[in-house]
């Protein structure tokens, strides 16, 4: 923490984009550089994020709660009362269909894991040829790729079921991993970013010392734009994770399904089943654990990346 | 900077190494039609059935393991509306379809009307259709001579309620639509908390089982036209008796399959159900604390003399047009709903109410767990079924349902009986428009 306060501390006009209670430590930290104005912490802010956090975090609450319960209390103990049912519920989980959940899980770990690693392969490379080389058409490809940010990922999934399906490929994994690797989003970041850490000088100064380009994309430019990297990574890791139009669309196998999927047919089981309710509460919370525990360890790289992005833009 | 042919080269390779993975893997990932080539004579046929009835798998074993040569893998959908988008887009896109396909009765024209299933009149023995009632076997052939699938369940509706409230409140089981209100507005009275059911304006197709029960059918065939008659006498009666009753607020006006639902009939604030045959497996799933209290009774009447019931949910199951093994495909689901094994399978793996009359004494010798209390639960649901009048659906169910959807669901906001009969006329007027638009023809 102590870096990222100072590198704001040195550019006092920062000190506007951080949360409070960074603005609070930056201002323990060295109270003479930061201005009056930004150093007591606003009541009214303060309570708009607390409102915020409460909004986002209630229904965690709730999902953790709910995950306790055994079917019969769930809707009618009082919503917040945790009861003592959690293991049952899993162990109910494991055993549909033969523990059918834990291979969603295992599906969901794959497509969200390749897809988000090939993605940023693609992104890194794309990205740094965008930054760093002049070629013909750069201009229309870099517009091509900024409309592609605008264009929602729920709206190609129709056109490239159908492009599949002529190859062959609906239901299999490739269906759903093919269209994950191409991020414009992940390439317009990665462009940015190459574009920001990597200075022309040490690409110069690599080939000046023989180094081919291969070379000195692998082994100056990408641990330079690591930490831009992991967050492209993120980036698409949490949104093929939580992807459902796409493998809904492509997937008719259940023993090929993400968890997104998988828990909903769970809930959609057409009118002459009940609905799993439980079922799906637990397996909604065990399907956030890899997310918390992946945003917990990458954390680190995360915030050196948005402060790294402040300075050097 | 110049981009070098190294790096160009680099490039490409990436490029054609992506492309060769991504097809030579077609081969092991896929299942279903792609996989499997023209069968030769004794060669192994595999086929994929796409179904949302639970553990269809252990039926199709018993299949499996007397059929080395036909292997059947069920591939489980999420419900009967899921399946048929997914069923049709696969058929837009040329493949990706499966050879066997779990479909509601209300979609087969629809299916039908996009070319998706095959007709299968000459692959199944000639003597299957008299195991089923007409009106059923009517729904696979649409009226043609054509056979577009093998039925497999039928919903015939009761009415189920809890006997132990009726008992202590002293009021006798309704077998009229009047006594149903006078009852609805005793156990009202008696207690402002319950209701004896609730008009559901999310489920369209509860609404035309009874729409069914007065004697309506919404679409037809005149000649080479199509008609619809959403807003004839039948449906309208049934509208505005509900719309009463909702007015009153004798009757909830909440949807069905919420969790408010579940807990409310677990909880015996809702003690009362106009259902399905299939009601005891969600009365089980959603209200286990009621065990032992219900009971199912035929569906209250509107003429005493005329006994009549309708129909909610039931499916048939069909061979998709992209199957490359129609015979074998036919071959399975004809022993899949008329074997005795396959039929005694379904029942006790899957829960479903069989529609192949012979096959259902030997399967339904004991009443549903959750009604272990009413010995002759099969022998009620029996005469019922067969009380079911002839519904004819037509190629835009879709359009018909989400009508049916967004007019009741303001109508029952509103709580008024005249919007109820405003929303009849409304989903006539979408449901014949958008038939004329999809460029039928119709006749009005």
């Amino acid at each position: 923490m102590p870096a990222l306060t100072h590198t704001h501390d040195t550019r006092s006009g920062g000190a506007a984009v951080l949360t409070p209670s960074a603005r609070r430590r930056a201002g323990r930290a060295s109270r003479k550089t930061v201005r009056g104005a930004g150093e007591r912490p606003s009541g009214s802010a303060t309570a708009i994020l607390l409102v915020g956090a409460a909004y986002c975090l209630l229904p965690v609450a709730w999902v953790l709660v709910a995950a306790t319960k055994s079917g019969r209390e769930l809707f009618s103990s009082f919503t917040f009362a945790p009861s003592t049912h959690l293991f049952e519920n899993i162990g109910d989980l494991a055993a549909y269909r033969d523990g059918l959940f834990w291979r969603w899980m295992l599906n969901t770990a794959l497509y969200a894991g390749v897809g988000a690693m090939l993605s940023v392969v693609v992104s890194a490379m794309a990205g740094y040829a965008l930054a760093k080389y002049a070629f013909r058409g750069k201009t229309a490809v870099f517009n091509i790729l900024l409309a592609g940010v605008l264009v929602p990922g729920v709206v190609l999934a129709i056109p490239q079921y159908l492009l599949l399906a002529q190859v062959g490929l609906t239901n299999t994994y490739w269906a759903v991993l093919l269209p994950s690797i191409i991020s414009p989003y992940g390439i317009y970041l990665a462009r940015i970013y190459s574009a920001a850490s990597v200075p022309d000088e040490i690409i110069e100064a690599a080939r000046t010392d023989g180094a081919s380009e291969t070379r000195t994309f692998m082994q100056v430019a990408v641990p330079m734009m690591m930490p831009g990297l992991v967050t492209v990574f993120l980036f698409q890791f949490v949104a093929i994770w939580n992807n459902f139009m796409l493998p809904y669309i492509m997937l008719g196998d259940d023993k090929l399904f993400p968890l997104t999927v998988g828990l909903s047919g769970l809930l959609n089981q057409g009118a002459s089943q009940p609905a799993l309710y439980t079922l799906v509460i637990t397996g909604a919370l065990l399907s956030i654990i890899p997310l918390v525990a992946l945003f917990l360890v990458l954390q680190r790289y995360w915030q050196v990346d948005l402060a790294a992005g402040g300075v050097k833009a | 900077m110049r981009l070098t042919t190294g790096f160009k080269a680099a490039a490409a390779l990436a490029a054609a190494a992506l492309l060769v993975t991504g097809c030579s893997s077609s081969d092991d990932a896929g299942t279903g039609t792609d996989g499997s080539t023209g069968k030769a004579s004794g060669e192994k046929v595999e086929l994929t059935f796409w179904t949302w009835a639970p553990n269809m798998d252990k039926v199709v074993a018993l299949w499996n393991a007397e059929n080395p040569d036909i292997q059947v893998t069920v591939n489980k959908q999420d419900g009967g509306d899921p399946a048929v988008t997914k069923l049709l887009t696969a058929i837009k896109a040329g493949s990706g379809a499966p050879d066997i396909m779990q479909a509601e009765y209300q979609k087969i024209p629809t299916l039908v009307s996009s070319d998706a299933l095959a007709d299968i009149s000459g692959e199944i023995p000639a003597d299957v259709a008299a195991g089923f009632p007409e009106g059923i076997w009517n729904a696979v052939t649409l009226g043609s001579e054509a056979v577009y699938g093998v039925p497999q369940d039928s919903g015939p509706m009761q009415f189920y309620y809890r006997a132990d409230v009726f008992e202590n409140l002293g009021i006798a089981v309704p077998t009229t639509w009047d006594e149903y209100a006078a009852a609805a507005a005793a156990i009202h009275a008696a207690d402002p908390n319950v209701y004896l059911g609730t008009f559901s304006a999310t489920d369209a197709g509860w609404f035309t089982g009874l729409a069914q029960q007065a004697g309506a059918s919404w679409w037809g065939i005149d000649g080479d036209a199509w008609t619809v008659s959403i807003d004839d006498t039948a449906t309208e009666k049934v509208a505005s008796y509900w719309g009463g009753l909702v007015e009153e607020g004798v009757i909830n006006n909440k949807p069905m399959y919420t969790p408010e639902w579940n807990a409310a009939l677990n909880n015996g604030t809702e003690v009362g159900w106009l259902s399905a045959v299939w009601a005891p497996g969600v009365l089980e799933g959603n209200a286990p604390d009621t065990q032992g209290k219900w009971k199912m009774a035929p569906m209250p009447q509107w003429d005493a003399a005329k006994p009549a019931t309708g129909n909610w949910g039931g499916s048939a199951t069909a061979v998709t047009s992209q199957s490359k093994h129609p015979a074998e495909a036919a071959e399975f689901i004809t022993w899949l709903n008329t074997s005795q094994d396959a039929v005694n399978a379904l029942v006790t793996e899957s829960g479903i109410y069989p529609a192949y009359s012979p096959a259902q004494a030997g399967a339904l010798a004991e009443p549903p767990a959750f009604f272990s209390n009413q010995p002759d639960f099969f022998e009620i649901a029996g005469e019922t079924a067969k009380t079911a009048g002839s519904f004819t659906y037509g190629p835009n169910v879709n359009v018909a349902y989400s009508a049916y959807n967004d007019e009741f669901g303001k109508a029952a906001e509103a709580k008024s009986q005249a919007k109820f009969l405003d929303a009849v006329a409304a989903m006539q007027k979408v449901t014949l428009e958008d038939l004329k638009n999809s460029g039928f023809s119709v006749k009005e």
